[in-house]
């Protein structure tokens, strides 16, 4: 024991770091914020640290060459001993850490605890939040597959709308004319070097703030935050009810971090890595790029904005996104803390989090793309043809053979991109599906030019069949009237 | 102390050494913005651009709409297959052609050649395209990017080299009506 302490000594001595050490781990914290909704901060650093741990794991093995990418990781997961737990671990830690830096954000904002004195540790966070969206952004690139490949293609698309500057952004992004090595390496750069570099900085920033500033105490309705007198109020708190982090509160940061590492090891043990899908091989067009879980959101957003709202949504919505977060603190720095008394803020976490919900369901299932094998994969149900004439049966061919089934269901298979036609004759009278058919509209190509007289009668006879049992299709009560009247009406008497 | 004003000579020194570390480093600004830059600058005055060959014409029948490929002009040793692009060669006639790129004019994805109902079809947002490349329905806001063409010595030669995107010079070809 005296040896270790004379060693810890001679370190001390010259490291001169135990005082320091000590004031963090016995600064004190109000006794009511060891609890079990502040360990979200810490489980993110501990996957931070994870993810540093299993990316140079990784690097030993990966080759950031557009032409050995792929089969790296191909040998990472089929070759190298415990590779694909290594690939698993990483991807996997990826995902949990995006979730919890969101989860950290809201509890620090349903419990005001960017508001003053604590303005700079929110801002320096939402970098961080920022920076850890980009790694996640990054490291997809880096999994160099199909998707990998067009989803590059896709932030290109996007950056090139840019006005003036739009080209030059997607050359120095990709490094050079196309998608191809020399991006693939600045992408490895910049996950591997630039944003770790930053990261780091940045998260040690924002401890060294958390702990100078105190944790946020936990927030009590009509105890209101005041710049003239908020510290001197936070101090006698912890004077008064305050007890040292080690051990008070730091038990339960680490039984939650232990608990998220091994729900990733979990995870990863059990679902393995993810990919890489096929080979990034740009000649072969028969592929569905997807972006990862967190980025499905984006995915359905640029699919469901209307054409023309796009490109400012785009390049506008990220601005005041970002501007709004940071400009947050400044516009509600003082005030109640206590989500019992902020219903507009609880209201907007709900808001997003739906929203987001919302997008991210829908981008699971892609309603808005044509379901490219549907009309050679999915046959006509056969209650649709059960009874229907030679002119009916030619026309649910026409219907299949033209890929109207890519985009239209029969009996809940096929395309969603546009109205199932289970009972479409109930809504559209035979000009009206004439017509539409022809001319398209309403999202819909024409096929004028694509069916002769002859497919368009077979294929409107067809959808003329496609009504439930009990209701008649629809007709224009016009044409009764016009069809029962004895002649053309005289022309010469109206006038 | 009676004097703030006065420059020493140590002052004077130390002044002198951030005005060298300033010089220094504003002449190494030059070579390291230009490497940065470089990917941009290269392509100024089309220099990334150049005619490639499809193959004799003779491989696109009449009427038909062909998926060709070509190696990218501009090549790194790192590229690998990735430097290999793919194009929608549409023969209208004996001597008309159009030469479309696969990537959406959206956001860029791979689309798709039906011939039965005559559209391109893309996988990522739901854009389609009628066979003369303008645009039929979905999220894009203009047609299909069209590579220039020319046919020499039996083969179809077109300018290509940058990936097309809504912003890029390739994309600035003419704008087609909503509706063919």
């Amino acid at each position: 024991m005296r040896l270790i302490k004379r060693v810890g000594e001679w370190f001390d001595l010259r490291l001169q770091l135990a005082e320091p050490i000590r004031d963090v781990a016995e600064h004190p914290v109000p006794r009511n914020t060891a609890s079990w909704f502040y360990v979200f901060g810490s489980a993110a650093l501990t996957v931070f640290c994870l993810q540093v741990v299993t990316g140079v794991l990784l690097a030993l093995v990966y080759v950031p060459s557009a032409a050995e990418a792929w089969s790296s990781l191909q040998a990472l997961n089929y070759q190298v001993t415990l590779g694909w737990f290594i690939r698993a671990l990483h991807g996997w830690g990826s995902n949990f850490m995006v979730a919890i830096v969101l989860v950290h954000m809201v509890q620090v904002f349903l419990f005001g605890a960017y508001k003053f004195p604590r303005e700079l540790t929110w801002i320096i966070g939402v970098f961080l939040l920022l920076m850890t969206l980009g790694m996640a952004f990054t490291g997809q690139v880096l999994r160099f597959d199909q998707d990998a490949y067009w989803g590059l293609g896709i932030g290109a698309s996007i950056a090139s709308r840019v006005p003036v500057v739009g080209p030059a952004i997607v050359k120095l992004m990709l490094g050079g004319p196309i998608i191809a090595g020399a991006t693939l390496s600045r992408f490895f750069a910049v996950h591997v070097f630039v944003i770790p570099g930053l990261l780091i900085g940045f998260v040690a920033l924002h401890v060294l703030m958390v702990v100078k500033l105190g944790i946020n105490e936990w927030p009590m309705p009509g105890r209101v935050v005041r710049r003239a007198t908020y510290l001197g109020e936070y101090h006698a708190l912890t004077r008064r009810d305050g007890a040292p982090f080690v051990p008070y509160a730091i038990w339960k940061d680490l039984i939650f971090a232990a608990c998220v590492l091994a729900a990733v090891a979990g995870c990863a043990l059990v679902f393995g890595p993810f990919g890489p899908t096929g080979e990034p091989d740009p000649t072969i067009i028969q592929t569905v790029p997807k972006p990862d879980y967190f980025f499905l959101w984006l995915y359905a957003l640029l699919s469901l904005l209307p054409p023309a709202l796009e490109t400012p949504a785009l390049l506008i919505g990220p601005v005041i996104a970002i501007g709004a977060l940071i400009l947050l603190p400044f516009l509600s720095g003082e005030g109640e803390k206590s989500w019992r008394r902020r219903p507009i803020a609880v209201l907007t976490v709900l808001l997003i989090a739906v929203t987001l919900g919302t997008f991210t369901r829908l981008a699971q299932y892609t309603p808005w793309s044509p379901k490219m094998s549907a009309w050679s994969g999915e046959p006509v149900p056969q209650q649709f043809l059960h009874g229907a004439t030679a002119l009916e049966r030619q026309g649910a061919l026409v219907f299949q053979a033209k890929q109207c089934r890519n985009c239209h269901s029969l009996g809940e298979k096929g395309g969603q991109r546009g109205p199932a036609l289970d009972g479409v004759a109930v809504r559209l009278t035979q000009d009206q599906l004439i017509r539409q058919v022809i001319q398209g509209g309403g999202n819909m190509p024409a096929y004028g030019k694509n069916l002769s007289p002859a497919e368009t009668t077979a294929l409107v006879a067809f959808l003329r069949t496609l009504h439930p049992a009990g209701q008649a299709p629809a007709r224009d009560a016009s044409r009764d009237i016009v069809l029962s009247e004895p002649g053309p009406p005289d022309a010469t008497a109206t006038r | 102390m009676s004097n703030e004003n006065v420059m020493t000579r140590r002052g004077l020194f130390a002044k002198i050494g951030i005005l060298l570390n300033g010089l220094v480093a504003a002449a190494l600004a030059v070579p390291i913005g230009r490497f940065l830059l470089s990917s941009i600058t290269r392509g100024r005055a089309d220099g990334y651009l150049s005619w490639v060959s499809l193959g004799p014409v003779s491989q696109f029948p009449e009427g038909e709409t062909r998926l060709a490929t070509f190696r990218n002009p501009y090549v790194m040793p790192t590229d690998g297959k990735t430097a290999d692009t793919a194009c929608w060669v549409r023969r209208v006639d004996a001597d008309r052609f159009q030469v479309f790129a696969v990537n959406c004019a959206h956001l860029g994805c791979p689309v798709r050649w039906f011939p039965q109902s005559g559209l391109f079809m893309c996988p990522c947002h739901g854009g389609a395209y009628y066979r003369d490349g303008a645009r039929a329905s979905g999220p894009p806001e203009r047609g299909l990017f069209e590579y220039p063409y020319k046919v020499t010595n039996g083969a179809i030669v077109i300018q290509a080299g940058e990936l097309p995107t809504p912003g890029s010079t390739a994309a600035a070809d003419k704008r087609q009506p909503p509706c063919a």
